[in-house]
Formats: structure tokens, sequence, C-alpha cells
């Protein structure tokens, strides 16, 4: 035996005398850096066109800069004004104001401060332009009575309570519509009135079509995995073409098809007429609502259900089944005991795909969910393009993505995300 | 206990995988299925457990037509070559399975599971599941497993397949006394003949959906039927000749194709013109043996010498042959031999057997 291996003469050293841990070490740490400089270009994609997004979308979320950029004078001079006290602010309030809309209409600004509050109390951006057009001609005091005639709105409390609460340079208001909560005129957080929530309906609406769209996956998606996994390899082939053509054509092309076969002059309708099952003017409604959304997403998301579950089925040798029934098991008992807790591992990769995809799906809602079948994402992107109300858009995306998350980390405490085979 | 009567296969409808079986088990015995891969031996194993279909015959077991029977109800316990031990399951569950099936009170399962346990020596495994095992236990709870509700039938298919040579040998020997000691009838396949072999009452070499030859071991490797037993099992020294006369006490005359002139059992011959190949075991070969009445002496030369420590295994040429075998035992004072050196070299015509002239590759796979 040599020293370097009796163990209680001190540390192990290699044969330069350097103990063995620190030898080891500088030998792994270049391995480790080796492993890192392969993942940089990856990393540097995903921090550009993943991070950076979802960081500015987490921005954009609470961000208010219109009232304290484009209202700055007014903003200063609220700050002595006392929100609560129950009377308008004084003079010089109305001075900054005309101040700030003169400067506004100059430079094309006031019309973002309007769009900006109209989000909170309706008609403040006609208030906005119509108010800067005149305040070009309001050049002296008193400019309260001015303004006021030019609109009485300009005498109500909560206008000037709105833009007081305003006019920091972080908002919440966002994220309370997208609750469908609100600010009363007093500071203090309130329920929206009855007629304008939507977001939880639509966040529940979402949740449970998800569900089930899942649920609609797993119980077609089993049969259709365990056959390919069972048939011989040459079938098996050909019906994982099939299983895959869907992947291969475009995802807009496969929903407009739906349509073609769904509508009430479609393709289905007018078999079921034919063969005389529905009259000509019973014909079913099976698209622009919750069926059409059902329908398309589940035929859109099945091959996320079955590729997982296919490559779980793949690894159960067909010993284990013959095995439980020769030791007396039916062919029911052996699937129920032996074949089926073998694929759970798939069907979670499988579920957990289907449902994330389906809780964020755009397109194919929008086009064949009409009204009672579209999702949360239809209304975000709605915000993003049509009111271009991009705060409320990012707050929104921002609670689907914590909603994700969430129940992402409750799987895997259940299931544990350890245990599930993507492929 | 087991009957095979007529039994086909086919799986395509064009080649018969197992063609025309008959084969019958006793009660208690040990019957391995022994051939080459592809020669069917799974196929039948397959058709006695209810999970093929038999194209044609019928399977008796007990006495009783099986053919409609459906597995679970055949109550025959079964081994692997991949154990198929339930992943999902612990060691102890895995052994309850048919048990619990069985619908066996609880208390009744814990006491069979640990006994079965204890057969196998593996007592404190009972809460590990198959992944943390070894591929030898996981072999022998694959055994308790197909042993634990008492089936009066056994069959294993290559179970000791995946194991080191060690190991195998040593499950060979416990199967074996498994057998001995809970007189279980057991059908064991394997392509391996020495595992065979060692294991059987009896053996039935199959060789493309054919029973070759079925009997006991030492009649197997000592009497040959046909060319293709005789080359399967152990090593076999061929020499090819044609058939001159057979002799009424089934002597046959044969001259090799060297131009010597033998005599040699007639087993696979029919008479005068067939061609035959002449069948002698290497440690039945002596050098420069000492002329007696009824032995047969020919010219070799040696080729290649190969130091064994019991026994030196030498390479001959002999008859226009070059890889005759001659087993030299190293005894004390035995004949020292020397490569390229011509010598004689004999047999007793009774270990010298004349079969059907056909030539196997040496496939154990
Ligand atoms: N399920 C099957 N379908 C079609 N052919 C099969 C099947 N199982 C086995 N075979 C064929 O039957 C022949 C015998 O196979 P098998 O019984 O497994 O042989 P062995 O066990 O002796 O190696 C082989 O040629 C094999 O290709
Ligand atoms: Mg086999």
């Amino acid at each position: 035996m040599t020293d370097g291996t009796v163990a209680n003469e001190g540390p192990l050293v290699t044969s330069d005398g350097r103990p063995l841990k620190q030898s080891l070490q500088a030998a792994l740490k270049q391995k480790r850096r080796q492993a890192f400089m392969l993942t940089v270009p990856l990393l540097a994609f995903i921090f550009i066109f993943f991070i950076v997004p979802i960081i500015a979308m987490l921005w954009r979320s609470v961000e208010n800069p219109e009232v304290p950029n484009y209202l700055p004078n007014t903003v200063a001079a609220l700050q002595s004004w006392d929100e609560a006290s129950g009377v308008l602010p004084g003079e010089d309030v109305y001075a900054a104001m005309v101040k700030d809309l003169q400067i506004g209409r100059e430079n094309r600004t006031i019309g973002k401060v309007g769009r900006r509050l109209n989000y909170e109390i309706p008609g403040m951006s006609s208030l906005f332009k119509g108010s800067s057009r005149k305040a070009k001609n309001m050049t002296e005091a008193p400019f309260k009575d001015a303004l006021i005639k030019a609109s009485k709105k300009w005498e109500k409390l909560d206008v000037w309570q709105l833009i007081k609460r305003e006019s920091g340079d972080l908002t919440a208001s966002y994220y309370l519509s997208a609750m469908d909560l609100r600010f009363t005129p007093d500071g203090s957080v309130a329920a929206q009135p009855e007629n304008r929530q939507i977001y939880i309906f639509l966040f529940q609406r979402t949740l449970i079509m998800s569900v089930v769209i899942t649920g609609l996956c797993i119980l077609l998606g089993f049969p259709i995995a365990y056959l390919l996994a069972t048939i011989p390899m040459r079938y098996a082939g050909l019906l994982m073409i099939l299983v895959l053509l869907p992947f291969w054509t475009s995802l807009l092309v496969r929903t407009t098809a739906w349509i073609a076969l769904l509508q009430s002059q479609g393709v289905i309708n007018d078999l079921l007429v034919a063969i005389g099952v529905v009259s000509d003017d019973g014909r079913l409604q099976l698209i622009h609502n919750k069926t059409g959304t059902f329908i398309a997403m589940t035929h859109i998301l099945l091959p996320f259900m079955i590729l997982p579950l296919y490559s779980v089925m793949k690894t159960i040798p067909p010993s284990y089944m013959r095995a439980a029934r020769s030791m007396g098991a039916t062919q029911w008992w052996a699937f129920y005991k032996v074949y089926f807790p073998l694929t759970l591992s798939g069907i979670g990769a499988g579920t957990i795909l289907v449902f994330i995809l389906s809780i964020g799906f755009y397109i194919t809602p929008a086009l064949v969910g009409g009204t009672s079948g579209t999702l949360i994402s239809n209304f975000i992107a709605n915000h993003v393009s049509v009111t271009l109300n991009w705060g409320l858009a990012a707050a929104l995306g921002t609670m689907l993505l914590a909603l994700v998350l969430v129940l992402y980390l409750i799987y895997d405490k259940i299931v544990g995300v350890d245990n599930m085979k993507m492929g | 206990m087991v009957r095979f009567e007529g039994v086909q296969k086919s799986y395509d409808g064009e080649a018969l995988v197992v063609k025309d079986l008959n084969l019958d088990i006793s009660k208690g015995e040990f019957v391995t299925m022994l051939g080459p891969s592809g020669s069917g031996k799974t196929t039948c194993l397959m058709m006695l457990a209810g999970f093929e279909p038999a194209t044609y015959g019928e399977i008796y077991l007990e006495g009783e037509p099986i053919n409609n029977v459906p597995p679970h109800k055949r109550g025959i316990g079964m081994v692997f070559q991949n154990y198929a031990l339930f992943p999902h399951m612990t060691i102890a569950e895995n052994l309850a399975f048919p048990l619990q099936v069985r619908g066996m009170g609880k208390a009744e399962q814990e006491e069979r599971v640990k006994k079965a346990l204890e057969m196998v020596e593996l007592p404190t495994l009972g809460g590990r599941r198959p992944a943390q095992l070894s591929g030898g236990q996981q072999q022998r709870v694959a055994v308790a497993r197909a042993l634990v509700f008492e089936p009066s039938l056994i069959l294993m298919d290559e179970p000791l397949g995946a194991l080191d040579k060690q190991l195998r040998e040593q499950m060979q020997y416990e199967i074996k006394h498994i057998h001995e000691n809970l007189k279980v009838t057991v059908v064991y396949v394997t392509h391996d003949q020495a595992e065979a072999l060692t294991m059987s009452d009896r053996i039935a070499v199959f060789n493309d959906g054919v029973i070759q030859q079925l009997s006991s071991p030492e009649d197997l490797y000592e009497r040959p039927d046909n060319a293709f037993v005789a080359q399967f099992i152990g090593e076999n020294n061929k020499l090819a000749g044609t058939v001159q006369e057979i002799d009424k006490d089934k002597v046959a005359t044969v001259k090799l194709d060297s131009g010597d002139v033998v005599k040699a059992q007639a087993v696979a011959v029919n008479g005068k013109g067939d061609r035959t190949l002449l069948s002698i075991r290497p440690e039945r070969v002596a050098i420069a043996p000492k002329k007696l009445k009824n032995t047969i002496v020919l010219d070799g030369t040696i080729e290649e010498l190969i130091y064994l420590g019991d026994h030196i295994r030498t390479r001959m040429s002999v008859a226009g042959h070059n890889d005759f075998v001659v087993k030299v035992p190293n005894n004390s004072g035995h004949h020292v031999l020397k490569e390229g050196e011509k010598t004689t070299l004999g047999w007793i015509a009774e270990d010298c057997r004349a079969l059907d002239y056909n030539i196997y590759d040496k496939d154990h796979g």
C-alpha cells in the first residue's frame, strides 16, 4: 500500500502533492465550463426571446406613464389637494390643467392621457380631446370657470380623484380590472358593477373547457396510443403518420377544415340531413359555440396526448400482461392493476401538455368558438390589437401565466414532475 | 400431465412455425425444450400457457383439452426471460398478486409471501421495488412469484438468459432443487445445451418446428438420432462418406470420401448408396491406439494444440477433414504431441454413429 491510500494519515493527495479533492475540483471545473459554453447560444436565445418579453409584460401590466408624464403641472398642483375633503381643487390646479392641455395638444400627447383615463371612467377620452381644443383660447384667469364652462365634467369630484389616483408611476388598476374589481372614487377596492364583470367568468370558462378538452384527449388518445404500441411495426408506422399528419398541416388549415365540416350547411349536417337523422331546418349548431371549440381543439391537441402515452406504452413489455394473466388475473384486472398504472407517467405528461396548451389557445377558439366558445386568450388578443389596452392585456397575460405556474406546482405536488415521461 | 397432440402453429398462414408436435409430459417431470433461436420453443410454451392459439391439434392439461380455456383459468405458473416483475409494486406486492387475484385473506397472503421469499433466500427484500434488486435477485423473485400460488405446472422461458455465467450455473442448481423439493412439473425452454443437460429429466431438441429427439440427457449425448442433434449437443466430429453395406446387426460399412473404409453403427441411414455423416465424440478418440478387434484406426496430422489444463485439445486433419478434434487427457505420462506430427488415431466402432447427411452451423443463438 502506498502512503496516499492510508486514510488516517491526513487528506489524500495526488502524486504531485496537491490534495486530491482540490485536483478533482479543478478537473470538474473545466468540464463544467465546457458544458456551460455549449448551452450559451440557447441560453442567450431563451433570454432574449422568452425572459425579456415576460419581464416586459410584467412591467407593462403595472407601469403608468401617461398621467405623470403628460400632465406634469397638474400632478404637481394636485399634491396639496386632499381628495377625501369633498371639495373641488382650487384655481391653481385648474390653471395647471389648462397649461397641460395646451402643451399636450401641441405635442399630440393629450389623446394618450384621455385614452388611459377612459379605461377607468368612460367618457374621459372625449373630455380631454374636447377640452384641449377649447383650452387653446383660455389665456386668462379664472381658469376654473373657463374649464367648467367647456365641460361640466370638470366640476365632478371623481374626475379629479381619478387623476390624482393615477398620478403615480405604477398602478394596480389593470390588475383590478383583470379581476373584475375597481377603485371606488374614495380609493377603496370594490367589485365591478355586474354588467361589467367578465374576466373571472372567462378564466373559469377557460379552465373548465381546458379540463374537458384534456379529458376528451385522454379518452380518445389512450386507445389509439395503445393500438400504436401493440400492433406490428409496419402497421404502427402507418398509423403513426396518421397521428402526426396534423402536425404537418397548418393550424389555420385544420381549423378552417373544421369550419367546412361543422357549419350548418357543412358536410356533417348535410350528411345527417341526407340520412334523415335531423330535419333540414333542424340542422345542428356545431360551430361558433362551445361545441366547435371542443371538437376542433381536441382534434388539434390530441397528438400531444398520444405521443407521450405511446412512448410510455412502448416501454411496457407484453410479458407484464402475460405474467399477470398466468397468475390468474382476467384481461380486465391485468389491465387495471398492471398496465394502466404503468401508463400514468405518460398520462401525466400528456395531461400537462394538453392542459397548458389549451389554457392559452387562441386561433382555433377565435375562428370556431363564436362568443360562447372563446377563451381568455382571445380577450387578451382583443385588448392587444383592437382596444389597444396593453396594460390590461399584460395583466391578464400575467395572471394566466401565474395560473399555469400554480397548476404546475400543484401537479408536481400530486403526481411529481420527475415521474412523467415526455418521450 | 401435459400432452401435445398433433399440434401445428402458423402465425401468418404461410409458414408453419410448429409442425406436428407430439409430446407427453408426466407429473413431476423436468422437461426442457432445447433448440436454436427461432425453432419454435417459445411458441410451444405460449400455446401451452394460452397466449397463442394452436392452429391445429389439441393440448391436454391433466387429461382435459385446454384449447378453449383462457390463460388465467389454466393455473400455470410462468417465469419470463425478462422476469416481468411489475415495477410499480414492491416485491411483496408482486408475490401477493396471484394470491390477491384468488381472493385469499390478508393474513394468509402475508404468510405465503414470507414463505416464498424464504424459499428463494431473500427473506428481507419484501419491501423493495424490482429495480432495486440485482439481476439474480430479480430472477429468484420471478421464480418465487410463479410458485407462490402453488401451481402444479411451471413454464420457464429462458429464465437465466440475462444472467452472467457464474450466476447462471448457481441458479440452475437452485431451480433444480426447488423442482425436486416441490415436485412440480417444469417445462423449461433454453437454447443453452449445457443448461439443458444439467437440469432436465428429458430434453426435447427442437429444430425448425420439429422435435428432433426426445430423450434423457445421457441418451441425447451418447446416442443422438440424427446429425442435427449430434452437432447441436456437445462437441462432435463428423466424417462424410457413403454407405456400402448394412448388416443385420445394424453395423454399416462406410467408405469415407478419402477412400478409407470404416465400420459404424447404422442409426439414420437406410441402405447401400446413402450419403452419411459419421459422428464421433472428441473424448472417444485415442491417439496412437492399440490395434484391437473392433477398433478403427486412421492416419492423421496434428494441426493445432490447445492446452486446457485437464486435457489438451488437439485439432487434426483426418480423412480430408481438418477440423477433427481429439481431447487428449492430461494424464501423467501421456504421449507428448507436437504440431505437424503425423500419427494414428482410433476409436471403437460402437462409438461411431452413421447419421443423415446434413451439415448445420453450430448456432446457439
Ligand atoms: N407473434 C409472432 N408473430 C409472427 N411470427 C412470430 C411471432 N412469434 C414468433 N414468430 C416466429 O415464429 C418462429 C419461432 O419463434 P419462437 O417460438 O419465438 O422461437 P424460439 O423461442 O425457439 O426462439 C420465428 O421464426 C419467429 O419469427
Ligand atoms: Mg424464445
